[in-house]
């Protein structure tokens, strides 16, 4: 990735789950941007990149449901697409991969694109990127230190990033290289963004567990152990929230506290909160402007009581 | 010879003489343990050709058998019985009447992808078991699994619109698995969300329904996608030998 400046307006890729239970994430996410002086503008009739489950049908319609996003990016001039949903930013990635090393995957895509009536992307023309990228690149810890308003000093956060930001590491080849770089084995991103905003982040080992996001609803009782080993693991570290950036993780995590509690009688307290969400109000935003009320996880008390929003 | 670990042998496996003298010294009752011998015949040559032939399972023949998957497995972590390395053992000699034993919880792989991140042969075992439930379900082995329900009517909503719309996809799983859709904790959940800001979720629900998310000019990536996953379909059952669709 070089230079912030081509960072300050890039493509954007919201995709489905930002529109529907992860809106709050878009909404913070946009906030954000504005408030830091980011320009996003938004890929011109995209279509979902195939998630979780199209690859289970086959892997090589989500390589093209993906690519046909990267090449709209493209086509709109863009050289750099940024997308918050760990699941799109893993598959463009994946999809990116596969082109430049899969000749079948090129095949294919080449053959499916051809019928829809559109060029296939070529791969190398456009670099996905993550909302987390994307404010430590354009912005740094430094700048957000001296926008912070509101800072989030004494606010207790674990950083949990989930599976699809660091594996599999080769659709990564940006990641653990040396000083700067985001580590797949422990990424700290999140914890720098938010550190930078003021929050005390303590030592969680489950950043990169699973929340059992694939399975959510179709194995409930499988993602509910997985959910509240990482739940309870946060609050055994001290945590008062748990900052996600991921709109499956984030509502997996809410929906399987509630069920953990009204299924196996576990209750627990902490806090999900989008880290554009706890970043926003530090730099100043109200919790309605991030989308607070849009949670599941009702944490309005819990940040009125720490001054914020 | 007594068997200290009983428990790692399968009962069927174990004999125990209820009267037993050998050379002289009376070995009845369990210090004549045995565990009975066997000869496998019935192995099946084409399974690992067949799992290999699917999505995912084509790198299956790399495998050492080193174990970081099973060591670094989620799902393992919360059930013993799931175990990545054993099951490419099996498939690899082609020991199908073992690996059966297992056939209802090998769907149950969550996809992330810790195996594939330590596995030091590129073996992806992580696609090896979405090749491997598929397998089971082409067979006949096993019905589709809740997965594979949610699975297919995911990429059916994409493939059709271009775009998903979360709380359909929802309300079809629930449908197609024939559970009800009032789970309780589902219930606490909108509720609670609900007597917090009723208007607000009423209209957005609503829109949902009136104003389905989709992508314009999609009919002919449609036509293109059913296309190549009619080829994929008839490519997969030729690969296991099976007739017919689901």
């Amino acid at each position: 990735m070089d230079g912030s400046n081509d960072l300050k307006k890039v493509a954007y890729y919201p995709g489905c789950a930002l529109e529907g239970t992860g809106h709050a994430y878009n909404r913070s996410t946009k906030a954000v941007g504005k408030s830091l002086g980011l320009e996003l503008v938004e890929l011109e009739n995209w279509n979902c990149c195939g998630a979780m489950e199209v690859k289970n049908v086959d892997p090589k319609i989500q390589t093209y449901l993906s690519a046909r996003n990267l090449s709209i990016a493209e086509d709109m001039g863009f050289d750099k697409v940024m997308a918050p949903c760990n699941g799109c930013y893993h598959n463009l990635k994946k999809a990116e991969y596969d082109l430049a090393n899969d000749p079948k995957s090129v095949e294919v895509n080449e053959r499916i694109s051809a019928k829809a009536g559109h060029d296939a992307y070529k791969p190398g023309k456009v670099e996905t990127i993550h909302a987390l990228d994307w404010i430590k690149k354009a912005v740094g810890e430094e700048e957000l230190a001296k926008r912070v308003q509101n800072s989030l000093k004494g606010i207790k956060v674990a950083n949990y990033y989930g599976c699809m930001y660091t594996r599999p590491r080769h659709i990564f080849p940006e990641k653990d290289k040396g000083p700067g770089t985001e580590s797949t084995a422990k990424p700290h991103f999140m914890d720098d963004i938010l550190a930078a905003a003021g929050a005390e982040n303590v030592e969680f080992p489950l950043k990169t567990a699973c929340c059992g996001g694939a399975h959510s609803l179709s194995d409930s009782d499988m993602s509910t152990k997985l959910v509240l080993n990482i739940i309870e693991t946060a609050e055994a570290c001290g945590a008062e929230v748990i900052a996600t950036e991921c709109p499956t993780c984030h509502t997996g995590l809410e929906m399987h506290q509630v069920r953990a509690e009204k299924v196996l009688g576990r209750k627990t307290n902490v806090k999900i909160l989008y880290f554009t969400q706890l970043l926003g109000m530090a730099l100043g935003l109200s919790a309605s402007k991030v989308g607070v009320q849009e949670n599941l996880s009702d944490s309005r008390a819990f940040l009125k009581e720490k001054g914020l929003g | 010879m007594p068997i200290h670990e009983k428990s790692l042998i399968r009962k069927e496996n174990l004999v125990e003489n209820e009267s037993l003298v050998i050379d002289g010294v009376d070995v009845s009752g369990h210090w004549s343990t045995f565990i009975t011998g066997r000869s496998l015949t019935d192995y099946n040559d084409d399974m690992q050709d067949e799992i290999a032939a699917l999505p995912g399972g084509e790198n299956i023949h790399r495998c050492w058998q080193c174990g970081s998957c099973t060591n670094a497995c989620t799902v393992n972590a919360v059930n013993p019985e799931f175990n990545p390395r054993y099951w490419i053992y099996l498939i690899r000699l082609g020991m199908e009447e073992e690996l059966l034993r297992d056939k209802d919880i090998i769907w149950q792989c969550v996809s992330c992808n810790k195996c594939t991140y330590a596995c030091p042969r590129d073996v992806v075992p992580e696609g090896v078991m979405k090749a491997t439930a598929h397998w089971l379900e082409l067979k006949g082995h096993t019905p589709k699994s809740p997965s594979t329900e949610f699975d297919e009517e995911f990429s059916g909503q994409v493939i059709k619109t271009g775009k998903i719309e979360e709380s359909r996809v929802i309300m079809n799983f629930f449908r197609r698995t024939e559970q009800p859709l009032a789970q309780p904790w589902l219930v606490a959940l909108i509720k609670g969300l609900a007597f917090r800001f009723p208007v607000f979720y009423l209209m957005r629900m609503g829109m949902a329904v009136v104003r389905r998310p989709r992508t314009r000019n999609w009919a002919k990536s449609r036509r293109a996608i059913n296309e190549y996953v009619q080829e994929v379909e008839a490519a997969n059952r030729a690969a296991v030998g099976a007739k017919g669709g689901h």
